[in-house]
């Protein structure tokens, strides 16, 4: 059954690199003692809970280089930015009052301030690695441990705002690429299988937001009852086998119906050539086409990398960052188009029989 | 006596005690089987009764003192205010967390400073415990001795928070 895969570890381990996963993300949830969450904290205590986290980062060792910005001091478009990169939240990005970051300057480490919880610490990375990730966020968080009081409870764990986030605080999340489950529509069936074992599937930016261009965050549900590494242990074999799943799934359409297929990806690379109006979705869904193609080896490997550019590019923040002032979205639909057409110029054929090693 | 799950006559009626909480529930034949009933030990009503509207109990007029939470705020919105709801609110809590997670007691990280936050806690007690007992015995000279630790102890503990 399809279900029973899930269950069982995949045999070998899985190749790299990993162009399935587009990176990883472990995000820990702290508060401090001694002042109410965010959600229930007056205004004043919030000011004092942004002031004395800052402070405290200041001094962090992973974060000596970095930038400590108040989100009051950014524009909307600045917001929205950072939420494209998913440097901060959705959530943090609207708030009202004493809301804060902290970036790394290589933008491997987000600390935010007064998000759901008073910190939010997040490590992200390309590809898939937790174990690079964990370190580097449990590394972040003792640092900070170090000069803050958190929040603890012995049987509880870190306590957090939501009941949902107890215990380790953690979530972890793999960005994934599955064109070929969407395509096959087996999507909901994995959807479904992994809800199981406590492992939740959404779009591009978390909670509520649509799968456009086939792209998905997976991560663990379940934060108490486990330690840090059994929980990212457990999504890792649930991730391997998604891998194998798409994979198969990929083998499959090619299979069965592989004109289509080429005629599809053929069709996109035709339409991000000579669009002229063009939405973020419907641009995701071409890069999507696109970066399969790259896959297949029908179209030289820079063409994933540039797909990959290009899917946080024409977002509609950044259509505006390069517009360089905030525009309305039908004079975003055309400039989007005029920097796909100009990224794709030089798009070759499909080369739809490709040297496979 | 109707199913708390259907509409069919009830013939399994379970009590359980929940941190001192008597909540009650019956159920029918199939509904029983279906909910796992089949083992009395491995059973929490908690579990059952989560998602359920016609729980009604004592727990309605909860409110946390330091933050101003009611039971009302956090069933509605499903957050919790500060620290000291996740004592108020226990009760209710804990059996949310059966369905909710792996497990309901936590095997991660544990900060250093909450470590030695309780070592001091603890000899603490141990010190106030010892001054108590030579106050009793009158054995003042001994007790002296140890108020002044505790006065040490208590500075300390206040200047690393």
């Amino acid at each position: 059954m399809f279900h029973d895969l899930f269950f069982s570890k995949t045999k070998g381990k899985a190749p790299k690199p990993c162009p399935i996963a587009l990176s990883t993300r472990v995000r820990l949830a702290r508060n401090l003692r001694e002042f109410p969450f965010p959600g229930r904290a007056q205004s004043g205590q919030k000011k004092a809970v942004l002031s004395k986290c800052l402070e405290a980062l200041e001094k962090v060792t992973d974060l000596k280089t970095s930038t400590s910005v108040e989100l009051d001091e950014l524009s909307e478009l600045d917001r929205q930015i950072l939420v494209e990169r998913h440097l901060i939240s959705l959530e943090l990005s609207q708030s009202d009052e004493s809301g804060g970051v902290v970036l790394s300057d290589d933008r491997s480490c987000s600390v935010m301030v007064n998000e759901e919880d008073h910190l939010r610490i997040q490590v992200l990375s390309n590809g898939l690695d937790f174990e690079k990730v964990w370190k580097l966020a449990d590394s972040l968080d003792s640092g900070i441990e170090s000069k803050l009081d958190y929040a603890f409870d012995q049987q509880l764990g870190f306590l957090t705002a939501c009941p949902t986030n107890l215990g380790t605080g953690m979530r972890a999340s793999v960005m994934m690429h599955l064109p070929g489950l969407v395509m096959s529509k087996n999507m909901d069936k994995v959807i479904n299988a992994v809800n199981h074992l406590g492992i939740a599937v959404r779009g591009l930016f978390g909670e509520g937001s649509d799968a456009s261009g086939s792209i998905f965050q997976i991560s663990n549900q379940q934060t108490l009852g486990e330690s840090e590494t059994a929980i990212l242990e457990r999504l890792q074999v649930t991730l391997e086998n998604i891998v194998h799943q798409e994979r198969m799934a990929r083998e499959k359409l090619l299979e069965d119906d592989g004109m289509r297929l080429v005629d599809k990806i053929s069709r996109a690379v035709g339409s991000l050539k000579n669009c002229y109006l063009i939405q973020s979705s419907e641009a995701m869904d071409h890069l999507s086409l696109i970066r399969l193609a790259a896959d297949f080896g029908f179209l030289p490997e820079k063409f994933r990398a540039l797909a990959d550019r290009m899917f946080i590019e024409v977002q509609p923040g950044h259509v505006q960052l390069s517009a360089g002032k905030p525009i309305e979205p039908g004079e975003r639909d055309q400039l989007r188009a005029e920097t796909l057409r100009k990224e794709f110029l030089r798009m070759p054929q499909l080369n739809l029989d490709p040297q496979v090693d | 006596m109707k199913c708390h799950h259907c509409e069919s006559q009830a013939t399994v009626h379970l009590t359980q005690i929940i941190n001192g909480q008597m909540h009650k529930m019956d159920l029918c034949e199939s509904c029983a089987q279906e909910k796992g009933v089949t083992n009395p030990d491995n059973l929490s009503i908690g579990s059952l009764l989560d998602n359920q509207p016609k729980f009604e109990s004592s727990s309605a007029s909860m409110t946390c003192e330091s933050c101003g939470t009611t039971h009302q705020d956090f069933k509605k919105g499903g957050r919790l205010g500060c620290e000291a709801c996740y004592h108020v609110f226990r009760p209710v809590l804990e059996p949310l967390l059966d369905g909710m997670h792996a497990g309901i007691n936590h095997l991660g990280k544990i900060p250093s400073r909450s470590v030695e936050r309780k070592t001091v806690v603890e000899s603490e007690d141990a010190l106030r415990k010892a001054l108590q007992k030579a106050v009793e015995e009158e054995n003042y000279e001994k007790a002296a001795e140890l108020r002044d630790r505790l006065k040490k102890l208590q500075a300390q503990s206040s200047a690393t928070t």
